[in-house]
């Protein structure tokens, strides 16, 4: 009872650190420019896809995909960044939210053409397969290992932003952008390289999440409020806020989706909604 | 005192400047000519008067959105969950023995106002980042509430054969799509005017006030959070009566009314169209259908990628809509030198 507990609490931990990764870079984006980039998870989608070919077209291993799709998203972040966000970045909310949610369509029916409508499927090296005995309880190795990146990168994240040169120009401009533009801080560029960075993130956490989360091309439409809960509730810009909330939400939807079935959904959407409820206006400071 | 200026607000404002006194709400020769077009449209197109009916029921779909989004300026990404509502009411009514069309109408339209009065006030507290999520969950919480109680909506099924009286008692509802088309036009015509009343009346005009600048409609005394309330719970009440001539008219209701795209795709039909100007919803939602009709049976796997780019097209070139466009040329005619 107790054992089948843990172990769906460990699952929950597992799905939440996934929820982190991928959506930690919206978060930012947002806390910067008070941008909505709806269409944040075609990024993870396509993480998972180029992690797919990697693997079964080159014959790349796991290990050396990872980095691999982290770069190659990072990249079409930066030119996505530079080239069609740019053009609504200074718009009302609702352009954005439009836009962003047509570049969502466009991504889906791309990955429709490409790779089909179908789940895909990734083979697992042998070493990440299987359970591991850890004091009486069956963890599943893949979670394990997925944990274990999850924390490395929270570590090496609030690293950057807590302890480097570009961290401080981060928290300047999320704080306040025009004061961090007078004092010389390149918020343009601030803003590129943790778009870039966000996007990276969100592939790698696509192309990890493939046996946990799935993959097909409904993928950024369908862990939407997913992301957007983690961003809320985290609150813009802060690291640890994000995957505390990610990890929280990641437990409280598999734990629910377990014990409670026929509720499915409604824990989630519901969160969302008294989330916003209870902090209308300080979730997103809508700076004016 | 010196109000600041909101530069979101008067940046995105492309929409026509506020007229110096009560707007006129007279019949114009041009409104009887805009309407002759869905007539001329029965007799000219005999043999697509089932899509005719979808353009015009989606119509009255866009206008109630217009008036939340395009007048009051209220953001909604979950519009569909009213929709889908009155089409429930209307389907589940037929089905448990009452078929009266209008009458079933009435009550979609009634279920779908109560709804939204209720969750209206969710909704106006926010500004639009908080109105776009909670209107996203409240529409996702419909489709999913929809899902769940398979027992009373047929779940992933839906309803089929939804059995309808005659309208008036006269006209049965025919394959052809007659009933339908003429049916769905009276009411659209109905809706049309009532709407038209609405935007024209002292009230209609303060929901405009209210979009341009929300914070100053106090000072002049008039309730911002009631009046967004009632347009609101307005426009839910009309979406749930285009849901519930779309369950009447087809027969038929499945989860796709209460679903996201449509939320999607009637925010890009009133931005297509041009937002608060009325006729924009009606040549949104066309434009819209006649596309989605011709390109989904080229390739109906890639319509995504048409509203994708559509969606695209419309923010970076078409801030105003078709209509927007329009008046940008009539200006742009009447400052030339003669």
């Amino acid at each position: 009872m107790v054992a089948a507990f843990l172990s769906v609490l460990f699952d929950g931990v597992a799905y939440g650190s996934l929820l982190f990764v991928i959506s930690v870079g919206m978060s930012v984006t947002m806390g910067l420019m008070s941008f909505i980039n709806l269409a944040h998870g075609a990024f993870a989608m396509f993480g998972g896809y180029v992690a797919i070919a990697l693997m079964k077209r080159a014959g790349v291993p796991f290990a050396a995909t990872l980095p691999a799709v982290m770069i190659a998203m990072a990249l079409a972040g930066a030119v996505a960044e530079r080239s069609l966000y740019r053009w609504v970045s200074r718009t009302r909310p609702l352009d954005q939210v439009l836009f962003t949610i047509g570049l969502a369509f466009i991504a889906t029916a791309s990955a429709t053409y490409v790779w089909g409508p179908s789940q895909q499927n990734i083979a697992l090296p042998a070493v990440l397969t299987g359970q591991v005995h850890v004091g009486g309880l069956d963890l599943g190795a893949y979670r394990l290992f997925l944990i274990a990146v999850v924390v490395v990168i929270t570590a090496v994240l609030h690293a950057l932003v807590a302890r480097t040169r570009f961290g401080a120009q981060l928290r300047a401009a999320v704080d306040n952008p025009h004061a961090a533009a007078g004092l010389g801080i390149p918020v343009d560029r601030v803003f590129t390289i943790s778009f870039a960075l966000g996007s990276g993130l969100a592939g790698l956490g696509g192309a990890l999440g493939i046996d946990v989360l799935g993959l097909d091309p409904t993928f950024p439409f369908k862990f939407m409020v997913y992301f957007l809960v983690v961003v809320v509730v985290g609150g813009e810009g802060s690291i640890l806020g994000s995957a505390a909330a990610a990890v929280a939400l990641g437990v409280f939807d598999v734990v629910g989706k377990y014990y409670i079935p026929s509720v499915g959904g409604f824990l989630i959407y519901g969160l969302m909604v008294v989330l916003l409820l209870v902090f209308p206006h300080g979730l997103f400071r809508i700076r004016k | 005192m010196t109000e600041s200026p909101e530069p979101a607000a008067s940046a995105a404002s492309p929409e026509p400047r506020p007229a110096p006194m009560l707007p006129t709400d007279r019949w114009r020769l041009a409104d009887s000519l805009l309407w002759l077009a869905p007539v001329v449209a029965y007799v000219g197109f005999p043999h697509h008067r089932v899509l005719g009916s979808q353009v015009i029921i989606t119509a009255v779909f866009a206008l109630s959105l217009d008036l939340v989004l395009g007048y009051a300026g209220i953001v909604s990404l979950g519009h569909a969950a009213f929709f889908g509502l009155g089409a429930y009411t209307a389907a589940l009514l037929a089905v448990h023995g009452w078929g009266e069309p209008l009458t079933g109408l009435v009550c979609a339209g009634a279920i779908a106002a109560v709804a939204g009065y209720a969750t209206s006030f969710l909704v106006v507290r926010g500004r639009a980042l908080a109105q776009l999520m909670i209107t996203l969950g409240v529409g996702l919480l419909f489709l999913e509430a929809a899902t769940k109680a398979a027992v009373v909506t047929g779940g992933i099924d839906g309803l089929p054969d939804v059995p309808m009286w005659r309208v008036l008692g006269l006209f049965r509802f025919d394959i052809a799509g007659n009933t339908a088309y003429v049916y769905s036009l009276v009411v659209a015509f109905g809706a049309f005017l009532v709407i038209k009343r609405i935007i024209h009346s002292p009230f209609g005009l303060s929901l405009r006030a209210i979009r341009e600048g929300a914070r100053r409609m106090p000072a002049l005394g008039a309730p911002v959070g009631r009046r967004l309330v009632a347009a609101f719970t307005i426009g839910a009440g009309l979406a749930g009566v285009a849901g519930g001539l779309l369950a009447q008219t087809t027969q038929f209701v499945g989860l796709d009314v209460l679903d996201f795209q449509r939320s999607a795709a009637v925010t890009i039909m009133v931005s297509l169209g041009g937002t608060g100007r009325l006729y924009g919803a009606f040549v949104g939602a066309g434009l819209f259908m006649l596309m989605q009709d011709y390109l989904a049976r080229q390739s109906p796997e890639y319509w995504q990628l048409w509203i994708g780019l559509l969606l695209v097209a419309v923010v970076l070139f078409a801030r105003g809509g078709v209509l927007g466009g329009f008046d940008a040329v009539r200006a742009w005619l009447a400052r030339r030198p003669r």
